[in-house]
């Protein structure tokens, strides 16, 4: 009895023994029969195809691992690339952990290739089937953009067609732009003051749009100017401004009948760094005191220096832009402010000719659009998850497919 | 000691100004300037500072960093310039500490012409002394600057060497260890842009992050993040907002790792006197508004 | 003649770049199209230096008004261009990377416009106080609504915010001052931005519609 007892005390022995030597690092059960589990797992799957929505020459290698990443020793997966025509094999890459899939974008779309995945675990590879053949081939249209596509067409069709009917004399209403109605104004008082007008076409260079919105202001402004025999100043940041700029004033002075009073140097290069700009427009502003500021184009953290420091010289200002992060500090500083849109609106609405109304209108109908997608997505995507209805949630999945590029 | 002298200081000044607008004077626009300039001054003689704690949108950040398995490949770009460097570099600076503390692997870029030379203060002042170890090619390099704003991004997003097939030294891309399995953007575990300005996190997003399916980090100076929340927290996973975002960036860096306790972290010093200047600027806003509904009072009256 | 070769050149670009985006393999058309304009915007450095040079040369040389700023300008300007394209003190020399330390460019870069760069910057702080004391009046409803949000918002990016409302319960942490100026950021700021940006967008297309329809030419020194 009492050696069985001593036999049982040893069995107990033994296995606390064990169960707490299987927890030591380094010693663990399961690192000891590694192989054996790694046998067990069934075979990673590895599947090939050609990338959609690219331009060629990529295939997608994507695979599923069941477990052999979770093994000790696990370094990676190999990738290897077998082309069927000429039989040369080509080790692609070691992936870590973590990765999934592969786009391979060295291949040709003229050959084909298979794949192999091989795991490899202490130096061992384990190597998956082949996956079927396959070629890479460049696609004609990015499926995703279909919804973009038919959306951006609806809206460039509907500013087409209205365009159209201006020009057959259809009478458009505009609201009133304050901003646009004060410039005549601004112009003005700078004549009777006898001071110079400041005109600042934002710090960006022609390919921003809003650069070319705050030129194409310029034009009326430089005409008013013209006529009145003001005097406008003009600092840039950037050369094709300088030159753009040049040309929107000299034929502003030409059209008003003064192409006499232009001259080169209404518009001059300052610099292109942010800062040494500000400091150069705002010296300007504090010694030539200008009766007016038209700041119109694209701005960033200089917005509010120079809008504080117009205000402070006492000129009248005039702002706009399509930076929403700079539209509180214009309209804490200026007399009045173009808010995003309005800048773009400003050069139909000043020239008041009917096809660059009709624009203004065409873009109205993509507002309509954006209000009846916002409360529809509102009201089903609530519907849908207060409710859990079917129907709501078709329309909010469908709304969310259009608007997403994924 | 300071707080008390800053406070009998300026608090006596506000009351004053406070008295001054309730008699009905105007207060001039200097008088606001002299207050924010010793306010500010007050705070950073006497040094005063105060606890963060990291907040959601850039816990997510610190987390991300923080999980990502070692070797991970980073793209740090600076895209700004010394205007906005105060505020912004504290940022890079933490970032570079915690990736490269991870072990990850770290890609300078910019697409500012000025962010390369501020790049190159964050190598000396902060990579080389502090990480010896670091190996350029191996665990870092500096792909240096690149005209072209966001066709920059346009063309690395699917081909890195077409851009740069070289690196600020002039080393071709293939030399370098660290680029062998890197061909395009795609191949990134994560992008983080600094900035403030065009290009910055937004064209990332829209032309990188966005496009290339690659999760994407910012930081920004204050007054442009408003306009990058909408990005978050789909298409950024987190976002650094201007010297508060900084603070709490480092406040969580040093937490998880004392051993940064005694490193430079100007953005903790920095929010002493952003809040003092915060505290100002309320003053001076409850003492407008005092200010107009006495005078529109008197306009009733009379 | 003038104005129609641009239009065509605009025309023609403008719709390679929308095609660009919908046909993957017409994705580089629109990325060398962004690296020729790069190419003749770097061109275009010489117009604007070589115009800044000739009009404070102009000043220097007529002793108008300020020409001792006018020297400083072109002494400035004249030292950064040398030391940067001669890579004057560059320790790799010539070929060598232009912000190495110890290069002139980078001694300059570093000491000279990084903190001047900074100080114009920093002019921000004192304009937003000013700016904020004279906006921030409870004129009407929304007036004193958008002076609340700022109260929130100021108190709510320093530690201040925690310190004043870190009593509140766990269960009502939305009402701390840092997670209601999240929230402000993040709802109705977020909203306004969005509506904003939406209308912005439309107003890109209308302005792009009518650049590339040749409707819009003011820019180019013709009738719109």
């Amino acid at each position: 009895m009492i050696a069985l007892l001593r036999v049982a005390k040893f069995v107990v022995s033994l296995c606390s023994l064990l169960f707490i030597v299987s927890f030591l690092p380094g010693q663990s059960v399961y690192s000891q029969d590694t192989a054996s589990s790694v046998n067990n797992l069934p075979p990673i799957t590895v599947k090939a195809y050609d990338t959609e929505n690219d331009a060629g020459s990529s295939i997608t290698v994507e695979w599923s691992d069941p477990g052999y990443w979770r093994r000790e020793g696990f370094n990676g997966y190999r990738l290897s690339r077998k082309n069927v025509a000429s039989g040369i094999e080509d080790s692609l890459d070691v992936l870590p952990t973590g990765h999934v899939l592969h786009e391979d974008r060295s291949v040709s779309d003229d050959s084909s290739y298979t794949y192999t995945l091989a795991v490899l675990i202490n130096g061992a590879n384990l190597t998956s089937t082949s996956t079927e053949v396959v070629r890479s081939s460049k696609q004609w249209f990015d499926n995703r953009l279909t919804w973009v596509l038919i959306l951006g067409l609806i809206i460039c069709g509907a500013v087409i067609y209205f365009i159209e009917s201006a020009k057959r004399g259809t009478k458009l209403f505009l609201r009133r732009i304050a901003g646009l109605e004060a410039i005549d104004e601004a112009v003005g008082r700078a004549t009777e003051m006898g001071r110079p007008i400041l005109f600042i076409a934002g710090i960006q260079d022609m390919d921003d749009v809003q650069t070319i919105a705050g030129l194409t202001i310029l034009g009326s402004i430089a005409r008013t100017v013209a006529e009145y025999d003001t005097k406008i100043n003009m600092p840039v940041c950037t050369s094709l401004v300088m030159t753009a700029a040049r040309e929107t004033i000299k034929h502003a002075y030409v059209t008003a009948g003064r192409p006499d009073a232009y001259n080169d140097d209404m518009v001059r290069y300052v610099t292109n760094e942010q800062f040494g700009f500000v400091a150069a427009v705002d010296g300007i502003m504090v010694r030539e005191r200008p009766a007016a500021c038209f700041l119109l184009g694209a701005f960033f953290a200089e917005s509010l220096i120079m809008a504080e420091t117009g205000n402070s010289i006492g000129a009248i200002q005039v702002a706009g832009t399509a930076m929403p992060a700079q539209l509180p500090f214009f309209v804490a500083a200026c007399d009045y402010t173009l808010i995003g849109e309005e800048l773009f609106a400003a050069s139909a609405y000043l020239s008041g000719e009917p096809r660059q109304l009709g624009s203004l209108k065409g873009a109205d109908v993509g507002k309509a659009i954006a209000m009846i997608v916002i409360l529809v997505g509102v009201i089903a995507t609530t519907i849908a998850s207060a409710w859990n209805s079917e129907s709501m949630l078709w329309i909010e999945n469908l709304l969310r497919q259009m608007f997403s590029t994924g | 000691m300071g707080l008390i002298i800053s406070i009998i200081v300026i608090g006596g000044g506000l009351l004053w100004i406070l008295y001054l607008s309730i008699k009905g004077r105007d207060v001039d626009r200097r008088i606001v300037y002299l207050f924010v300039g010793t306010t500010v001054a007050l705070a950073i003689i006497f040094r005063l500072e105060f606890g963060e704690v990291a907040t959601p949108i850039v816990k997510s950040v610190f987390d991300k960093i923080e999980n990502l398995p070692a070797g991970s490949k980073i793209v740090l770009s600076y895209d700004f310039d010394p205007a906005m460097a105060p505020e912004v570099n504290p940022m890079a600076n933490a970032f570079i500490r915690h990736i490269l503390e991870k072990k990850h692997r770290l890609y300078f870029m910019s697409l500012w012409a000025t962010g390369q030379s501020l790049l190159s203060v964050s190598l000396d002042s902060v990579l080389k002394p502090e990480f010896p170890d670091a190996k350029y090619g191996v665990d870092y390099c500096n792909l240096g600057f690149k005209a072209g704003n966001e066709g920059v991004l346009n063309v690395v997003i699917t081909n890195l060497r077409k851009m740069f097939p070289s690196d600020a030294n002039g080393n071709s891309l293939d030399s370098l260890p660290m680029f062998k399995d890197v061909e395009s953007l795609k191949d990134m575990d994560l992008l983080i842009s600094i900035g403030g300005g065009k290009p910055g996190v937004k064209e990332w997003v829209l032309f990188a992050g966005d496009p290339g399916k690659v999760a994407m980090a910012g930081g920004s100076a204050a007054v442009s993040t408003p306009l990058l929340y909408p990005y978050w927290p789909k298409q950024l996973i987190g976002l650094l907002g201007g010297t508060k975002g900084a603070a709490e960036y480092e406040a969580e860096l040093i937490k998880r790792y004392p051993r940064f306790k005694d490193k430079s972290m100007p953005a903790l010093r920095m929010m002493g006197p952003q809040t003092m200047a915060h505290v100002v600027i309320i003053a001076f806003i409850v003492i407008g508004n005092i200010a107009y509904f006495r005078s529109r009072k008197k306009g009733e009256q009379s | 003649m003038k104005h129609q070769i641009p239009m065509l050149i605009l025309s023609a670009v403008g719709t390679l770049l929308v095609v660009s985006v919908f046909v993957p393999s017409a994705q580089h058309w629109g990325e060398d199209a962004t690296l020729y304009f790069d190419i003749i915007a770097v061109f275009a450095f010489f117009l604007g230096g070589g115009n800044l040079i000739r009009v404070h040369t102009e000043k220097v040389s007529h002793k108008s008004a300020g020409w001792i700023y006018s020297v400083v300008t072109l002494l400035g300007f004249g030292i950064m261009l040398v030391t940067g394209l001669f890579k004057i003190g560059n320790p790799n020399g010539i070929a060598g990377d232009l912000s190495k330390s110890g290069s002139y460019f980078q001694l300059l870069f570093q000491y000279v416009m990084s903190p001047l760069n900074s100080t114009m910057y920093a002019l921000l702080a004192f304009y937003v106080a000013s700016a904020s004391y004279r906006a921030f009046r409870a004129k009407n409803t929304e007036a004193t609504i958008l002076l609340v949000a700022a109260f929130v918002i100021l108190l709510g990016r320093t530690a201040l915010g925690v310190l004043l409302t870190n009593w509140i319960p766990a269960q009502l942490s939305v009402l701390q001052i840092p997670n209601l100026a999240i929230w402000i950021m993040n709802a109705p700021n977020l909203a306004g931005q969005r509506a904003i940006m939406i209308g912005i967008s439309l107003g890109v297309i209308s302005m792009s519609l009518r650049l590339l329809l040749g409707i819009e030419r003011t820019y180019l020194g013709g009738d719109s």
